[in-house]
């Protein structure tokens, strides 16, 4: 009963509507192989969206992790490279604990500081996009260079589905570490107390510490939680498209954010769920993948997105004003 | 008492920057009492809360607690003994449920890493079991009404193993009936052997639920004993340092003068209703009665505040209806409000800059701003105001609390306004800023035919300043007082008396 | 200052030496000041050519008018993430209408009135453009970040849209002028730099207009019971922001003689960040042409130098965000020293 009245109820129902409309303007969208692509584009913003989503609980708003991103997956590839290694245990953990300590900058300089989230984070996104192309290099890892490992291992499909004509496709793996890292996320949020405390945190961060937190713990477990997964989620993209472009990612920022407000996280904080987040996620991508199937030029994305923030954010407004009054 | 008391300070002393907040203060607080500590607002109640919770190191003296000497009393040692505090804004979650708001601390105390949510939901329905009270556990604390989420924060530390409790202005959010089930609350907890602090400046509650009574003025613990000892009339004394039925004021002879504002048959929502009252021009009327009686959204309704006014207002016999702030400041309305801090003032911009918003048109009809008629008449208003400051460009943030107040209606002299409505007019002022801020507000409606509405729920304040009183009871006018029958006791019988019609 | 006569000094001469938007303004002015020495120390026949000069006065001017602009939305508390977004469209509608005005002629017969009218049609875009997020921040109460985000995408969509990808190449003669010409040998860029610097000064500090806005951003409650028109004064500073942007967007196809949906993607970050370093607090309430135009310059020198000492380009956006870090740090150890 309870959860026909909450937010991802809502979320849910809008999700099922925008499904049966694109359906039934084209048919074509219900195929597998459509709905398996989708799920594919799902994964590298979803495990992105996840630290977002954690960052936006706490009351902040983070837009430097696609730079994190970019340093976790970059660096990690050209070591790769440089050293011939191929692997993946030890790359994937590299881009994990890159990204958790450009993340543990983040929350050193806004606990420390008390900076807005928003500004702070423009700053070290600037820093680590700056170091890495400035330090490290511009030029794409191409499939030809790319380590064998990480290609064969985004290749990985859980299982195949043959076409009419003989060609296969299949779903990939990857959504199912994508899933499994958001149903780790919400066993945290909802059964730990570091979970707790990152809802209490952004509740009211003054009542947090009365009753005992520390709040600098909490910090650095959001901001480290969201870099980490921001740099695995750069390395399996890269595995995923068979290529590191250290100018990947640029204005994914906001796509990222779009999903996870769609998801009904509000940006004041305490408020926010990682179903919510996932569903949001499939609901962005979903429609902006759907356009060519519903015969709208591809130009008109961004403001569709844009549309579907602005429709989502004045619909929590006006939720959030009349819980107010 | 044979045993050590529970906490006892002694000679305590507390200074911020010049600011002497607690002067040589020794109290002592034993098991299972209820214990009330009076106070005007600026006494050093709220830095006594803090010392007592840990949250300020006090600069001189001891504390014991169970006759053991404290060295350093942070929070976490205070929780540890269990002490705890429940502020005024409850300190809860609002997105997070009921269960989580009473259970969590629990959690962080016992060094859990996991929630059992079971038994969070086993602690809070016995814990609410034992106040003898229902809530949906799994409603957010957002949507509870004041007095529920008091009770949230009164079981979240019961759960904490409370041996004192220190609820700091309790009653301000409550009806009289929440008082009533407040005080039971109170009473069920000493039976359990848990002691409650009381921090108030209501004497009602004071004597009705309180066994022993410690009085602050100005930081100084003036006097301390067994209720019995005490009346109304003896912690007014203590708690103001002046006696009742000082000067008084009496309003011009009004005979053949026009009302400069009347209200007829106004509504207000649902907070008020059938309002009829005329002011003169030179009349100070009050408005008395409990939180939440509907004396605020009256007043903001005047002010154009509230969108949810019927009936028939006239200021000067000319009807409006103001829709806007901006619309009721040019029908010549003025409103000070309660919480100068967060409605009032603009902390961090200068004093010219804080009494010139209102009346922002005169200085600036077209965009540019003369600063040099804005400056020449933020100093008439500054002198006339005897505000106490290095000049007009200091920011407002500097300013203590009397000046602050002075600059507040300072502003609405400048937009020469004819009805001035004050809210708590010396609410967090001291006692003798609020003296001198009473005599500015009598002489500025004796000289400018000022008329004055005074919500205040300070009882003196009200009997000495006003020439007639309304009580509001429930969102009407129920009766009124003036002249002779305008005393203390008249008003405070007709509170309680509201109180008593509300819980019968 | 005990005496309340001394009160009667010039404010204008007062705030330049005491306060805190003085002390930040004299600390950027130190800043330019050393990294000119420095730069020329370093490159003497390089960084003090006047092609070096002249070449910042060219492109530092559309940083410039932005920065302003993302000033004037955070003096009411709020951000405007979209000021990029709207200068695109802004010199796009001018492209259009110029293709459209040209017809198959090409647009090197426009004359002056097409190019004033082009100047308008942008400029307006720009208003209406600050006019909707205005709507949405102030009466559909929607945070500025998140409102301003959607809008931002949403103008970059139109920009694809009437584009449809690439960039709209050929602005007539006179358009190219405002972006590359001279005036009296002063670039034209730079010259209406300096007087919208000069016209914002005097709106901010003089004008009951600047004054609401601060009184607003330093507590929004406070100047709704005081009687501001909060609301409308929210209205007006989107649109002057958004005009702004247009503005911003007029001078940059000018000088490219071409507009793109996404040209000067970087300039967002980096206008936030000279407002910031400017002495603008992204909560409310302060904020001046001046320290955001010292910001702008030592900025810009900064970068220059590098870009002289041939040091890539990306490091410079490394030394900007940390730049911003390192003000953010320094205010808040000033703050805490103060309190």
């Amino acid at each position: 009963m309870r959860f026909l009245r909450s937010s991802d109820a809502i979320i849910l129902a809008i999700l099922a509507v925008a499904m049966i409309f694109i359906g039934l303007v084209n048919p074509a969208f219900w195929q597998m192989s459509n709905l398996f692509s989708l799920l594919k584009e799902n994964v590298v913003i979803g495990i992105m969206a996840l630290g977002v989503l954690l960052v936006m609980i706490s009351g902040g708003i983070d837009v430097s992790f696609t730079a994190f991103a970019v340093a976790g997956m970059y660096l990690t590839v050209r070591a790769m490279v440089a050293l011939d290694y191929n692997g993946l245990v030890l790359p994937f953990m590299s881009a994990i604990l890159i990204g958790g300590l450009l993340g543990l900058m983040n929350a050193g300089i806004i606990h420390r500081f008390k900076m807005i989230p928003l500004i702070v984070t423009l700053g070290t996104a600037s820093v680590v996009r700056g170091l890495v192309l400035g330090f490290v290099g511009t030029s794409n890892v191409n499939i030809n260079k790319m380590p064998d490992a990480l290609v064969e291992f985004g290749k990985t499909d859980l299982f195949t589905l043959e076409r009419a004509n003989g060609s296969t496709y299949g779903l990939t793996a990857m959504i199912v570490i994508y899933l499994g890292l958001a149903l780790v996320l919400h066993l945290v949020l909802k059964h730990t107390m570091i979970g707790r405390s990152v809802y209490a945190y952004g509740a009211d961060p003054e009542a947090a510490k009365r009753v005992g937190f520390s709040t600098g713990r909490t910090m650095i477990f959001v901001y480290v939680t969201a870099g980490a997964l921001a740099g695995f989620a750069g390395l399996l993209h890269s595995s995923m498209i068979w290529l590191a472009n250290p100018r990947d990612f640029v204005g994914l920022e906001l796509d990222v954010i779009a999903a996870v407000v769609l998801g009904g996280a509000s940006i004041f904080g305490g408020r926010g769920t990682v179903l919510g987040t996932v569903l949001g996620v499939f609901i962005l991508v979903m429609i902006q993948n759907s356009l060519i199937l519903m015969g709208i030029d591809t130009t008109w994305q961004r403001i569709v997105v844009g549309a579907m923030l602005i429709a989502a954010v004045t619909v929590t407004a006006l939720r959030d004003r009349r819980a107010l009054v | 008492m044979t045993s050590a008391p529970l906490i006892e300070l002694r000679n305590i002393s507390k200074r911020f920057g010049g600011v002497r907040a607690l002067d040589d203060v020794s109290l002592s607080l034993d098991g299972a009492r209820i214990h009330c500590l009076a106070g005007e607002n600026g006494s050093g109640k709220s830095t006594l809360i803090k010392v007592v919770s840990g949250v300020y190191q006090p600069d001189e003296g001891e504390i014991f607690i169970d006759g053991q000497k404290v060295d350093r009393l942070d929070p976490v040692t205070s929780i540890a003994h269990g002490v705890q505090v429940i502020y005024q804004d409850f300190s809860l979650f609002p997105t997070l449920s009921v269960v989580e708001n009473l259970t969590l601390n629990t959690f962080l105390r016992e060094g859990k890493t996991r929630i059992d949510w079971t038994r969070a939901r086993k602690m809070a329905r016995e814990v609410l079991a034992r106040l003898d009270v229902s809530l949906d556990l799994d409603a957010t604390v957002e949507t509870l009404p004041a007095a529920g989420r008091q009770i949230v924060a009164i079981a979240r530390a019961m759960l904490a193993d409370a041996r004192l409790i220190i609820m700091d202005e309790p009653t301000t959010t409550l009806t009289g009936r929440e008082v009533e089930r407040l005080f039971r609350i109170v009473r069920d907890l000493q039976a359990d052997g848990i002691a409650t602090l009381f921090v108030s400046h209501k004497m009602r509650e004071m004597l009705e639920i309180s066994e022993r009574l410690t009085v602050f003025r100005n930081g100084k613990k003036v006097t301390e004993g067994p209720i019995s000892e005490f009346d109304e009339r003896a912690i007014t004394r203590a708690m103001t340092g002046r006696d009742l039925h000082q000067g008084r004021f009496v309003a011009p002879n009004l005979a053949g003068r026009k009302p400069r504002l009347e209200l007829r048959n106004v509504s207000v929502g649902d907070k008020a209703r059938d309002i009829n009252l005329t002011l003169m021009p030179g009349e100070i009327v009050g408005l008395s009665g409990l939180i939440g009686a509907g004396r605020k959204a009256i007043a903001q309704a005047i002010f154009g505040l509230r969108q949810d006014m019927s009936g028939e207002m006239l200021v000067d016999g000319v009807p409006v209806t103001p829709k806007s702030v901006p619309e009721a400041i040019a029908a010549g309305l003025a409103y000070v409000p309660e919480d100068r801090l967060s409605e009032g003032l603009f902390l961090t911009r200068s004093i010219r800059d804080n009494a010139i918003v209102s009346s922002m048109e005169r200085f600036a009809p077209h965009l540019w701003l003369d600063a040099e008629k804005a400056g020449a008449e933020t100093r008439k208003m500054f002198a006339e105001m005897a505000i106490s400051a290095p000049g007009i460009d200091v920011p407002v943030g500097t300013l203590s609390g009397g000046n602050a107040q002075r600059v507040m209606i300072g502003r609405w002299l400048m937009t020469q306004a004819r009805v001035l409505i004050l809210n708590g007019p010396t609410v967090g002022v001291d006692v003798g800023s609020k003296e001198q801020i009473h005599g500015i507000i009598q002489e500025l409606t004796r000289k400018s035919d000022l008329a004055v509405l005074m919500i205040s729920d300070d009882l003196p304040e009200l009997a000495a300043n006003c020439n007639r009183v309304l009580c509001i009871t429930e969102g009407r006018i129920m009766g009124e007082l003036s002249g002779e029958t305008l005393t203390e006791e008249a008003l405070d019988s007709a509170l309680s008396r509201e109180i008593e019609g509300e819980t019968a | 200052m005990n005496d309340t006569n001394s009160t009667v000094t010039r404010p204008g001469l007062r705030t330049l030496v005491k306060g805190e938007t003085a002390q930040t303004n004299l600390m950027l002015a130190v800043v330019c000041i050393l990294v000119l020495i420095s730069m020329t120390a370093l490159r003497p026949t390089m960084f003090l050519s006047s092609y070096n000069f002249e070449s910042m006065a060219f492109f530092m001017p559309e940083l410039g008018i932005l920065s302003i602009a993302m000033m004037i939305a955070m003096l009411t508390g709020g951000i405007d993430l979209s000021i990029v977004g709207v200068a695109n469209l802004a010199g796009i509608t001018a492209g259009t209408l110029f293709a459209a005005m040209a017809g198959d002629g090409g647009s090197g017969a426009l004359g002056l009135g097409p190019v004033t009218l082009g100047v308008i049609v942008a400029l307006l875009v720009g208003m209406a453009a600050g006019l909707l997020n205005g709507f949405l921040i102030s009466v559909l109460k929607i945070t500025p970040i998140l409102a301003t985000l959607g809008t931002g995408q949403v103008f970059i969509g139109m920009c694809l849209v009437l584009t449809g990808g690439p960039a709209i190449v050929g602005f007539p003669p006179g358009w190219n002028a405002i972006g590359n010409g001279k005036l009296l040998g002063i670039p034209v860029p730079l010259l209406i730099f300096v007087v919208i610097c000069i016209a914002l000064s005097v709106l901010l500090a003089r004008t009951s207009f600047g004054l609401r806005l601060k009184l607003i951003g330093t507590n929004p409650k406070a100047a709704v019971y005081a009687g501001v028109k909060r609301g409308q004064m929210i209205f007006y500073s989107y649109m002057l922001t958004g005009g702004l942007a247009a503005m911003a967007g007029v001078l940059l196809s000018a000088r490219t003689n071409a507009a793109k949906s996404d040209y000067g993607a970087s300039y967002l970050l980096q206008a936030v960040l000279i407002a910031v370093l400017g002495g603008t607090n992204p909560a409310g309430g302060r904020g001046n042409v001046l320290g955001v135009a010292l910001a702008l310059i030592s900025l810009t020198l900064l970068s220059s130098g590098f870009q002289m000492m041939r040091v890539s380009n990306h490091l410079i956006d490394f030394v900007w965000g940390g730049f911003l870090i390192g003000v953010i740090a320094l205010n808040s150890w000033r703050s805490r020293k103060g309190s």
